[in-house]
């Protein structure tokens, strides 16, 4: 088995649907002949040809209008937008026409498209290229959100988006596309969408969280055990929209305390959300008020001072530390 | 230095002038006397059912409605040029076109009120849902001329808006796709001189909106859009160099709406007079071709008549079809969303029937 980055791994998922299902298009800003500018779709067009794989004019509304014009006509588009800070541009596309195609249309036409769109903080990228705005398409229905937090699951979520009949928006952390290597198999495998993942089990608190944050509270948890001698679970919920508040509920019943770290703005995002749906299914299981860890309601701060602005192991532990001093 | 490093000019076509005259011989198209009574008759239904459906909406009978009398021959000019394969991606004015190219009216009047039903267009037939958003089925476009490219197949992606369109930014996203990638699309724009209140004349410096298909690269061409027989012929160029694979067209149709800009309050008399309105009453689509055919001994008021009865009758039986329609419930919404409702979804719609969630 292979060891893999994350954007190896995104490759190779690409690179096999593509051969699996001839409806399968990849296209966006440099997604050609330059492979993309993080190299996602690296020697896809040489492989399968300027059909299937090309560049589109820079252009965002384009590229996802493009897309629900193929998917109308049964394609199964997967439009790249080149960085997340940009989807602005295309929010009329997805929010307005893509995430509504299939009820506008009583279920006639569907979107089987996949938006991919690297993102995220920590990697000295200019303004409006890291924001998570993963946040807004929460509130947007007939939308899937999924953030991975490995190469390995990076290539068994997208399969699984890829081969979804609803739009997905796929966001790959910049930050973790060449962190770190993995054993990613080779072969044909998927990861259902909307199932979280116990990537590391506790009894004292739960840490709910995704994308680069699932790495940073690993760390924390680990720290916090030598420090305290408490165990944090660590919940990698894989999918944000829809949420798994069953793996979520379960974990709460055996730790009785939470807090939700993301790495977007506090206010109105994921994190409230699991705040909400926790309320909703097991707050008398629960010893205190849930959490959450996250940099403050400012802009991203591009450059000097993201470092700071972004939430470390220890600001994590400090969270963990208040949570059970309540 | 300073050189000229492109010229382009914009061609305005016209065949017949508000009297029913034919200016120009060498563009009448080449159609045969049933297809003209055709064109006719559709004309006349079309204004027929603008006038039913403006009474229905005052009647709280039907629910969202852009009035389209004055626009009739773009309309069915342009539809008539295309073929069932062809695929339309319309604006929510171009109902017209939607019924002529297969789309049931009894659904249209569903999709008036807002039943979603109204919105489940038919296997057969190749038309979108009217949209809401100005411009944003432009962009669509492409990626339905696309995927006929993709296919070689020899079908054509049209696509509607009005003057208010052309200065949205998807207008220029969706021409610049279609003529980078040179696909089948045209991109026909009604210019009917008011985006709602704003008229053309605020809406644009540019002389004409045809001229802004040059800057995509791709043929613009504007026509006298009261005139049946030059939009035909201008849409017939346009949809065939587009399915011999010569590229997209866009077409500007000069005309105007006489209607308010939807039956939900606008009050046009609040932006123009009386004498613009009589002005352009002059140049009515359906008394200028009329005119044409019973000089040709094409047309009668008897004929007429009969249209008229005939489309009475057919508005009558869709608005029974519309109304027998099963009535909508909230869990259709729900179980709609998704090809299956997710974890959340169902757990509303459990608590919206007051059952268990699984």
């Amino acid at each position: 088995m292979a060891q893999l980055t994350m954007i190896q791994a995104i490759t190779q998922a690409l690179d096999l649907e593509l051969a699996r299902d001839e409806k399968v298009l990849c296209f966006g800003e440099d997604v050609g002949h330059n492979g993309g500018v993080f190299r996602a779709t690296e020697g896809l067009q040489k492989k399968y040809g300027e059909q299937r794989v090309f560049d589109t004019p820079l252009a965002e509304s384009g590229i996802i209008g493009l897309a629900n014009g193929l998917a109308v006509q049964g394609f199964r588009p997967v439009p790249e937008i080149q960085f997340f800070g940009f989807v602005f541009e295309a929010f009329d596309q997805i929010a307005s026409q893509i995430a509504r195609l299939r009820y506008r249309s009583g279920g006639r036409y569907s979107a089987p498209v996949t938006i991919r769109s690297p993102f995220g903080g920590g990697v000295r990228t200019p303004e409006l290229h890291s924001d998570s705005l993963e946040g807004l398409f929460l509130q947007t229905p007939g939308i899937k959100v999924v953030i991975p937090s490995t190469p390995y699951d990076a290539k068994g979520l997208l399969l699984s988006a890829i081969r979804d009949n609803d739009p997905v928006i796929f966001l790959e952390h910049m930050r973790l596309y060449r962190s770190f290597r993995q054993e990613v198999p080779e072969d044909d495998y998927t990861i259902p969408l909307g199932k979280a993942n116990v990537v590391r089990e506790g009894k004292d608190v739960t840490i709910i969280t995704y994308g680069a944050m699932v790495g940073v509270s690993q760390k924390a948890a680990d720290q916090w055990a030598k420090d305290k001698g408490l165990e944090a679970e660590v919940i990698d919920l894989r999918t944000i929209s829809p949420i798994d508040i069953e793996t979520i509920s379960e974990s709460i019943k055996k730790t009785g305390r939470a807090i939700v770290v993301q790495e977007a703005q506090r206010t109105a995002g994921a994190g409230a959300e699991i705040v909400a749906q926790i309320n909703e299914n097991v707050i008398f299981h629960l010893e205190a008020p849930v959490l959450r860890a996250t940099p403050p309601d400012t802009v991203y701060p591009y450059g000097l001072i993201e470092d700071e602005w972004l939430p470390t192991p220890q600001f994590i532990v400090d969270a963990l530390n208040k949570v059970t001093s309540l | 230095m300073s050189k000229t490093v492109a010229e382009h000019s914009v061609s305005y076509v016209q065949v017949l002038d508000e009297n029913g005259k034919v200016t120009n011989k060498d563009l009448v198209p080449d159609l045969k006397d049933e297809q003209l009574r055709e064109l006719m008759s559709r004309m006349v239904f079309t204004r027929i059912l603008d006038q039913r459906a403006i009474k229905l909406t005052r009647q709280g009978r039907l629910g969202f409605y852009a009035p389209v009398a004055g626009q009739e021959a773009s309309m069915i000019g342009s539809e008539f040029a295309t073929t069932k394969e062809d695929f339309i991606v319309p604006g929510y004015r171009d109902l017209p076109q939607c019924v002529y190219h297969g789309y049931p009216l009894e659904k249209l009047f569903l999709y008036s009120r807002g039943h979603q039903e109204g919105g489940r267009v038919p296997e057969d037939v190749n038309v979108m849902m009217p949209q809401i958003i100005i411009g944003a089925q432009i962009v669509q476009t492409p990626g339905i001329a696309l995927a006929f490219k993709l296919r070689g197949e020899k079908r054509v992606a049209v696509t509607y808006t009005g003057d208010g369109g052309t200065s949205q930014g998807d207008f220029y996203e969706g021409m610049n796709f279609a003529g980078a990638m040179q696909l089948p699309a045209v991109f026909f724009v009604q210019n009917n001189q008011y985006a709602i209140s704003v008229p053309r004349e605020k809406q644009t410096a540019a002389e004409t909106l045809a001229q802004k298909a040059i800057a995509a690269g791709i043929r613009g061409v504007q026509v006298d859009g009261m005139d049946i027989l030059g939009v035909y012929t201008v849409m017939h160029e346009a949809v065939e160099r587009a399915r011999n694979g010569e590229g997209p067209t866009m077409i500007e149709a000069v005309t105007f709406r006489y209607g308010p800009h939807t039956m939900s309050g606008d009050d046009p008399t609040r932006y123009r007079t009386k004498e613009t309105e009589s002005t352009w009453e002059k140049r009515d689509p359906l008394i200028r071709f009329r005119t044409y055919l019973e000089e040709k001994g094409l047309w009668s008021q008897e004929e007429e008549e009969k249209v008229i009865e005939q489309a009475k009758d057919t508005i009558t039986e869709a608005l029974k079809k519309a109304d027998s329609a099963a009535k909508m419930k909230l869990t259709d919404l729900i179980d709609v969303m998704f090809e299956e409702p997710t974890i959340e979804l169902k757990r509303q719609r459990a608590e919206i029937t007051g059952e268990g969630a699984n």
